[in-house]
């Protein structure tokens, strides 16, 4: 069976916010639901049913175990669409949307939604181990007296509820104190890293001016522009910042060329290209080819978020295209220094040199903000539209790095 | 501002409602709205040799009682033996005057006849429909004239009706047919035509080609169709929005993207779609036929669109600076005729089919001028310009273009006048209240229905009557 194409018809996004901002009491659910009714009031879906919704979000609730069908309820999808859940971390959306392209590619759907949303302000907070295990032994208890027993051994430090943390699980180490080992190690310096932040700035904030989001983002709670978007930063301001990670006197990483903990979803409306064209759909960019890479960062060997440089090779060589052929490059700013050391070991590596030109014109997380599984999508609703007014034929490439050491890749390519 | 909350929550209280109703500000009228029709019967009354009154009726499948005639052989005395007019009983909810034979100063005492008993003898929400022929249809200065002394006799009495009732007069030129007039006898027999009041509008014959139709789903008159609604996020565009999605439209509804949230909801809620745009973009015009296109299909073409987006920028001019005056004209009258302009070309894919309708909102400022709205005035009056002339131009395709001009209607931006103002400024006209949104929704869906082919270059006001440019 002949594999069919994939296309990008179009995407919507919420604005995104700073954690603790105006988007605190919005639930990643909340945020998804907004995306994807945006989405629809964009392409005029309400009551239609989809092939299926793919999103997913890095801090999840535990109610959250459905979380994208949830959205789909609550949205003005019909009901009869189904949905599923996704997750690689920072790469959820990416893969959410490598699902949905490969089932229609596969020809089990003809079009689909992917992408994904996160609430920093809305995370889980947990109770501790041990109280969790007494419960659950008490639970268990057939008596009032095993029930009792069964806290026995909970102290009081086991009441602290326990919040969130961003931290690796086999290393302890926040991702920002990784990062730090591989700024140094990668010899990224400060004032790189500023100039990297800056123009992301400039380039987000050149886009919203010119139109570029007018038919990529639909406002939520009021806010109808990107909050953390610092349109009149300077150098100078971003010098001053004192570093956040790192130990020593080259400790480089600020909260400026950091990306803040945020909120928002972004959503990508995909289908097959025949089926889109005659239905009318726009048919902005092709999803020719994803990757996922992983790193081994535990052992110290290589870095967390370094493993796109062990993904990219790959989706290269098997589509037979070097970093010269793209005329967007689209890497993910966990850190300033996170895309540029991925910069540098694909230099070192052999594998090509990235063009600055062509990286993130229209800006990215450092800029925008990084709402963990809704990068994927803000990506390539973005990608596709820059691809789709390039020109047919233009070639766009997104490296996307993730917590646990992996990093998720693909190829789009203009109609 | 604060003084003002006082005082309205002291006026909506109940001891401040009974203060107010004997201060003379009485509850006002309820008025009956939406696809209603008037629950009593329609009294027909048809003045010297015409018919196309009682053909239009025929038409639309409406039974009519004949209307009572004042003459002193139909009078009767009362207690006191003073000459009562005949009284109706049921009490009629309309009454349509088919005025259109009348050529002579003599002959109003026709209309006089008829009229009279009705003044005090219709239902609540009742309507007069008076039908005469156009001024430019009839020869000789003295039925030239009575043309026009029927308006006065509609302005009066629809200033003289009571209990929600209103008065309006349709002018038909040569050539106009009932199904021409149909679109504009429903729209006023029913509730949506509750807030207009002492209006006059001219109904031709439909032009060569115009597909419109009287025979369609009188309900769902906009099935299959595609309607375009500007500043549709809120308020009276958002009303605009949901009428024509009642009606059965498919509606692409259009705001700036910072009121994308509302602009979404709207769309969904009405299974139409969005199109965050600011129409003041040099291809604003582009970009809706590219949406109408890609959303709703290759081969959809727009079959009307509505230039509701509106802003104020309210200064006295002595205060108006050029930014001030630039940025309203530019929204509320320069973008709408560089969107029609492109919209127009035949050979554009989602542009205007070449059966369509142009609507424009102008308002009662234009109309009258309002104090620090020189800016406002000039782009509104502009509007009731634009669609004369674009009447005037469009001879040769089946393309209406008129326009609404609301009065006081209750919006969130109304909301923001103060209190006593806002109170002066809703009781100033014949129905003593302020309009609704849908209100001038529903002028607006009569103007775009299919069988209004023949209501063309129009300007009709959506005030209640309002004492401001009556």
């Amino acid at each position: 069976m002949a594999l069919r194409n994939a296309v990008v018809v179009g995407g919507n996004r919420t604005p995104f916010t700073k954690a603790g901002g105006r988007f605190a009491d919005a639930s990643a659910q909340d945020l998804l639901t907004s995306a994807l009714d945006g989405l629809v009031a964009r392409f005029g879906l309400a009551g239609h049913q989809m092939g299926q919704v793919s999103a997913g979000a890095v801090l999840k609730h535990s109610r959250d175990f459905n979380l994208t069908r949830e959205a789909v309820l609550g949205s003005a999808l019909s009901p009869h669409t189904p949905a599923s859940d996704v997750g690689v971390a920072c790469g959820t959306g990416l893969e959410a949307i490598t699902t949905i392209a490969n089932k229609i590619r596969l020809n089990q759907i003809d079009n689909g939604i992917a992408g994904g949303a996160d609430s920093a302000s809305d995370a889980p907070i947990v109770v501790s181990e041990s109280l969790r295990q007494a419960m659950l032994k008490a639970s268990r208890a057939k008596s009032v007296v095993d029930r009792i027993k069964a806290f026995a051994a909970v102290g009081p430090a086991d009441l602290l509820p326990v919040p969130p943390a961003v931290n690796e699980v086999r290393t302890g180490l926040s991702m920002g104190e990784s990062q730090a080992l591989t700024t140094r190690k990668w010899e990224i310096s400060r004032e790189a890293q500023d100039e990297l932040t800056l123009a992301s700035h400039q380039n987000l904030a050149r886009a919203w001016d010119s139109g570029f989001f007018d038919d990529l983002v639909t406002g939520y709670l009021g806010v109808s522009r990107d909050t953390i978007l610092r349109p009149d930063t300077t150098l100078e301001k971003l010098a001053k910042l004192k570093p956040v990670f790192g130990r020593g006197d080259d400790a480089s990483m600020t909260a400026g060329n950091s990306t803040a903990m945020s909120d928002g979803a972004a959503v990508v409306l995909l289908a097959e290209e025949e089926w889109a064209r005659e239905h009318g759909w726009p048919t902005l960019a092709r999803i020719i080819d994803t990757q996922l890479g992983a790193s081994d960062y535990v052992t110290g060997a290589e870095d967390l978020l370094l493993a796109p440089t062990r993904a990219i090779p790959v989706l290269l060589e098997r589509n037979d295209k070097s970093l010269d052929d793209f005329d967007f490059i689209e890497i993910h700013e966990a850190f300033a220094s996170t895309a540029l050391a991925t910069i540098k070991a694909l230099e070192k590596n052999g594998v090509g040199t990235v063009d600055r030109s062509k990286l993130n014109v229209n800006g990215s997380s450092l800029a925008a903000g990084h709402p963990f599984a809704a990068t994927g999508a803000r990506i390539v609703a973005s990608l596709a539209k820059m691809l789709s007014e390039k020109g047919s034929g233009s070639l766009g490439l997104i490296s996307i790095c993730t917590a646990g050491g992996q990093g998720v890749t693909a190829i789009l390519e203009a109609i | 501002m604060a003084g003002s909350s006082f005082l309205e929550t002291l006026y909506n209280t109940g001891p401040g409602r009974a203060v107010a109703r004997r201060a003379g500000l009485t509850d006002p009228p309820k008025l009956r709205r939406g696809h209603t029709m008037p629950s009593g019967p329609v009294a027909l009354a048809t003045l010297s040799n015409s018919g196309v009154g009682a053909e239009t009726l025929a038409l639309l499948g409406i039974d009519t009682v004949a209307a009572l005639v004042d003459v002193a052989e139909n009078r009767t005395k009362d207690e006191r033996g003073r000459d009562v007019p005949p009284t109706y009983s049921p009490r009629p909810g309309a009454l349509v005057v088919d005025a259109t034979g009348l050529r002579e100063i003599g002959q109003l005492e026709l209309l006089r006849q008829v009229l009279r008993p009705a003044m005090k003898g219709l239902e609540r929400s009742g309507r007069v429909i008076i039908l005469a022929a156009d001024a430019s249809t009839v020869d000789g200065l003295e039925a030239k004239a009575v043309a026009q002394g029927i308006d006065g006799i509609n302005r009066t009495i629809g200033k003289e009706l009571r209990g929600g009732s209103t008065s309006n007069l349709v002018y038909l030129s040569d050539g106009a047919s009932a199904e021409d007039l149909s679109s504009s006898l429903a729209f006023l027999l029913e509730g949506r035509s509750a807030f207009v009041d002492g209006q006059a509008w001219r109904v031709s014959c439909r032009k060569d080609g115009d597909d419109g139709t009287a025979t369609a789903d009188r309900d769902k008159p906009f099935t299959g169709r595609v309607v375009v609604v500007t500043g549709a996020a809120r308020g009276i565009g958002a009303a605009i929005a949901r009428t024509f999605g009642r009606d059965g439209a498919t509606v692409v509804a259009i705001d700036v993207p910072q009121a994308g949230e509302n602009l979404s909801a709207v769309a969904n809620e009405l299974g139409g779609s969005a199109l965050q745009l600011d129409i003041t973009a040099p291809d604003a015009g582009n970009r809706i036929a590219t949406h109408v296109a890609a959303v709703h299909g290759a081969d959809r073409k727009i079959w009307a669109i509505v230039h509701n987006a509106g802003i104020t920028r309210d200064k006295m001019l002595a205060n108006l600076d050029e930014k001030l005056w630039g940025s309203v004209l530019e929204v509320n009258l320069a973008a709408e005729i560089r969107i029609n302009a492109v919209l127009l070309d035949e050979n554009l894919p989602g542009g205007l089919d070449h059966c369509a309708r142009i609507v424009g909102i102008a308002s009662t400022s234009g109309v009258a001028g309002n104090k620090g709205q020189t800016n406002y005035a000039a782009s509104k009056a502009g509007v009731m310009g634009l669609v004369w002339a674009m009447a005037d131009e469009l001879v040769d395709r089946p393309v209406t273009a008129n326009a609404v001009a609301p009065g006081f209607i209750e919006t969130d931006m109304t909301a923001a006048i103060p209190f006593v103002s806002r109170e002066i400024f809703r009781r100033t006209n014949s129905l003593q209240q302020g309009g609704q949104p849908v209100d001038v929704a529903e002028a607006i869906t009569h103007l775009c229905d299919p069988a209004s082919g023949g209501v063309n270059g129009q300007v009709i006001r959506v005030c209640g009557q309002n004492l401001v440019g009556a």
